[in-house]
């Protein structure tokens, strides 16, 4: 059985890579690669995959689920400019695709052996999001 | 598995009604769908794809790259347009959710090695919302 937690941050960020000229950036990354940088209101869905503990009827306790997402994803990542100060962003361009995926990577260890990730879903806007599953 | 889901929305109307059937079965079966003069929604299209972001851009695909292919192959057809009239796939198809779903999966599956070239991302999942408690969605292989 799966439950889904939901968060969300706002981050700013910029899409673009300095190998490449103004025009490349604009072809490959649209408004995204604004050298100044813009933000978003991110919506991230956490899935966690379990049995249901037949005592406490639960997958997971949620507020077990929140905390952990809290404190891995929101608290570094809310009010940041992601390219300055979520590594390794400084270095790998924070794409939608990459974010969801560093977002998998920073919670995929946090689950005790009987729970596991199963999606990490995250809009950057209402028409836009990407899923990374195992 | 990475995927990139995009929503898109476009504006038409449509008339459920199989001509094979009697007045009397067409309005049984499609309801209020079944007006003769038509109706319209505010659809919804998601279009999924699936495919390992880029090493360098980060990208599963360049967003500019796909809005454009939905814009120029679905968008253009359906926006604004009673789909039973104006998009010839629905001369004679029911435009039912399931077959505007169906048609803009084809749509996009036989358009998208000419628009994506070599490219290996790949076109995975349509999605249509006709309204907010109504949607059908098919894989596409």
């Amino acid at each position: 059985m799966l439950i889904t937690r939901k968060a969300e941050f706002s981050a700013s960020h910029i899409c673009r890579l300095d190998s490449l000229s103004e025009t490349e950036n604009r072809e490959i990354f649209g408004e995204e690669s604004h050298p100044n940088g813009h933000g978003h209101n991110y919506i991230l869905e956490v899935s966690v995959e379990g049995e249901v503990d037949p005592v406490t009827g639960m997958v997971m306790n949620l507020k077990e689920l929140k905390d952990i997402l809290e404190k891995e994803i929101v608290e570094p990542m809310d009010h940041r400019f992601l390219n300055r100060e979520v590594p390794p962003f400084d270095k790998v361009v924070p794409t939608t695709a990459n974010l969801a995926r560093e977002i998998w990577r920073r919670l995929e260890n946090q689950f005790p052996a009987r729970l596991a990730l199963a999606r990490v879903r995250l809009y950057e806007t209402a028409d836009l999001f990407v899923d990374v599953t195992p | 598995m990475t995927t990139l889901t995009r929503l898109y929305r476009f504006s038409a109307s449509h008339r459920l009604h199989a001509p094979t059937l009697s007045a009397a079965e067409n309005i049984s079966l499609f309801g209020k769908c079944n007006n003769p003069f038509g109706h319209g929604h505010n659809y919804i299209l998601e279009v999924t794809v699936a495919g390992e972001p880029d090493a360098v851009s980060g990208l599963v695909i360049p967003i500019s790259r796909l809005d454009r292919l939905v814009e120029d192959k679905i968008l253009r057809l359906f926006s604004n347009r009673y789909i039973n009239l104006d998009v010839a796939q629905f001369a004679d198809l029911v435009p039912t959710t399931e077959n505007v779903t169906h048609v803009i999966a084809n749509l996009l599956k036989r358009e998208w090695r000419n628009h994506m070239g070599e490219s290996t991302v790949r076109i995975a999942k349509v999605r249509v919302e006709e309204t907010g408690r109504n949607s059908c969605e098919t894989c596409v292989n």
